[in-house]
């Protein structure tokens, strides 16, 4: 089947499986490897993308599911060379030594901040609590996302942009190779 | 590497759609709701539907609405997708409906969901975790109709009612005729489960069961407690208690259990003993014991079945606990 999925802001067609996982066609066909395929069981939270504006374990959601919807990836966090302040957290805390959870716990971590601006450590606990970092690197993570939630986001309302629309960028370039 | 095996994928545009797919597709077609379910379970072969049909886009199916009945609060819906609404008919006798499509996310964001069965919001928030949440769905958890399901035992405890709609039409089933068997549930081929409807205050004819006679005065509150080894985990085993006093005295009183084996989730001789029974700590603790010798738990890694077993005698008592502090603390109807 034929699916037309916009991915950070770019239209990508491709012919696809109906079986295929969103994880696999963003890293096998899309050549996205940002977002990380962990579990396989939809525990480790490795795999998080945002569809459209919400974020799921892309390990248990088809490509199919997502066809004519917007996803973004870690990819698509930074704008124009500057990274998000959750990536810039986790730069300043060492938040990450693996790295390997780290593309999901950004995402969770900007979808928590764009809802709750200034979370308290548990808020951040909670939120994360369906991801796994098989370093245990948690109490970093917490600290990056803190940190995030005190430098202002090009992804909040004051600083404008849509991190999936892609605000003011002209991101939503048609890519059909 | 987990993969489904080949399947066919059809997405519906509406009720009407998507049951026309199911009869084109027939028995081996299966219905793609939130998939948190389905697609494990299609990765480890264990299920191998033919086709599936994606109700993703069925806006119509994704609400929480209160009909003809109070809003303590004078709330409105929150975060229940499409549709949340609330209609101030100032009666008692209303409904809360969940559209089954709705996701977990949206029930726990619900603040007038938790005003009115705070046990909804005690289930969610120990149900997977909050990613999975975001996309899994009600209709999906029930139909899925897993033993250790949270929700099967939540809406056992509140006495619910399923709106199943097919070829034929529309019918409604009670949550205690909803399973027939592990993974098994009374929604044919071809049918839709499209609602959860939760009556506000204890139904007409629970009048004759017991000590119900009339809406006023009556106190409502309810309660979920859970042993899990981890975040996301079944539940070792899981207690829901929904309490209806008048005064001291226990008018009404529904309890769910789940991962415990007990008959349609729900513990009936421990509610026949409360319902007329004064409300005290005693009582609770014999329903616990109750409970606990009709449930039929079975060994595996999460416990032997006398842990289990202890379990639900335990949580059984601390959930009628909490539903009665809640009751003692809400307004009377």
């Amino acid at each position: 089947m034929q699916i037309t999925i916009t991915v950070n802001g770019a239209v990508y067609k491709r012919e696809v499986e109906p079986r295929l996982l969103l994880i696999h066609f963003l890293r096998d066909d899309l050549r996205l490897t940002g977002s990380h395929w962990g579990c396989d069981t939809s525990n480790c939270g490795a795999c998080v993308v945002w569809l459209d504006d919400i974020p799921v374990k892309s390990c248990t959601v088809l490509a199919a599911m997502a066809d004519g919807h917007r996803v973004l990836t870690v990819e698509g966090l930074e704008r124009g060379g500057q990274l998000d302040p959750v990536q810039e957290g986790f730069a300043q805390c060492h938040g990450l030594q693996c790295g390997f959870c780290t593309p999901g716990m950004m995402l969770t971590a900007r979808w928590l901040l764009d809802h709750h601006p200034d979370p308290s450590p548990a808020e951040i606990r909670e939120a994360i609590s369906g991801q796994i970092c098989r370093c245990t690197g948690y109490e970093n993570i917490v600290r990056s996302i803190l940190w995030a939630s005190q430098h202002a986001s090009w992804g909040q309302p004051d600083a404008g942009g849509d991190p999936v629309n892609g605000g003011g960028d002209p991101g939503g370039a048609e890519v059909t190779a | 590497m987990q993969v489904p095996a080949q399947v066919e994928y059809e997405r519906a545009a509406s009720v009407e759609h998507a049951l026309d797919l199911l009869a084109r597709f027939g028995p081996e077609a299966r219905i793609l709701a939130g998939g948190h379910s389905l697609i494990p379970m299609m990765k480890l072969r264990l299920a191998q539907p033919e086709t599936l049909v994606d109700i993703n886009g069925l806006a119509e199916l994704s609400y929480l609405s209160v009909t003809n009945g109070r809003v303590t609060n004078g709330g409105v819906t929150n975060g229940g997708g499409t549709n949340g609404r609330v209609t101030n008919g100032g009666v008692a006798g209303g409904e809360l409906r969940i559209g089954a499509l709705t996701r977990h996310a949206q029930l726990l964001d619900s603040a007038v969901a938790g005003e009115l069965f705070a046990i909804l919001h005690d289930a969610e928030k120990v149900i997977a975790d909050p990613i999975v949440r975001n996309w899994g769905t009600i209709g999906g958890s029930l139909c899925q109709a897993d033993p250790s399901e949270d929700l099967s035992a939540t809406f056992a405890a509140l006495k619910a009612t399923m709106v199943i709609r097919g070829p034929q039409g529309t019918r409604t089933v009670s949550a205690r005729d909803f399973h027939t068997a592990p993974y098994e549930t009374v929604v044919a081929p071809g049918e839709i489960l499209m609602e959860i409807r939760i009556a506000i205050r204890p139904a007409r004819g629970d009048q004759k069961a017991g000590g119900v006679r009339g809406a006023r005065g009556l106190r409502g509150g309810s309660a979920y407690e859970k042993v899990g080894r981890r975040v996301g985990d079944w539940p070792v085993c899981a207690a829901g208690a929904a309490l209806w006093l008048r005064g001291d005295t226990i008018a009404e009183a529904g309890i769910g259990l789940s991962a415990v084996g007990a008959r349609h989730f729900a513990a009936a001789e421990a509610e026949d003993f409360l319902r007329g029974a004064t409300a005290t700590q005693e009582n609770f603790a014999r329903a616990g014991q109750i409970a606990a010798q009709h449930c039929n738990p079975s060994a595996d890694q999460r416990g032997p079945v006398d842990y289990k077993r202890h379990l639900a005698q335990e949580l059984t008592t601390r959930a009628l606990r909490r539903a009665m502090l809640r009751a003692a603390a809400g307004p009377a109807a």
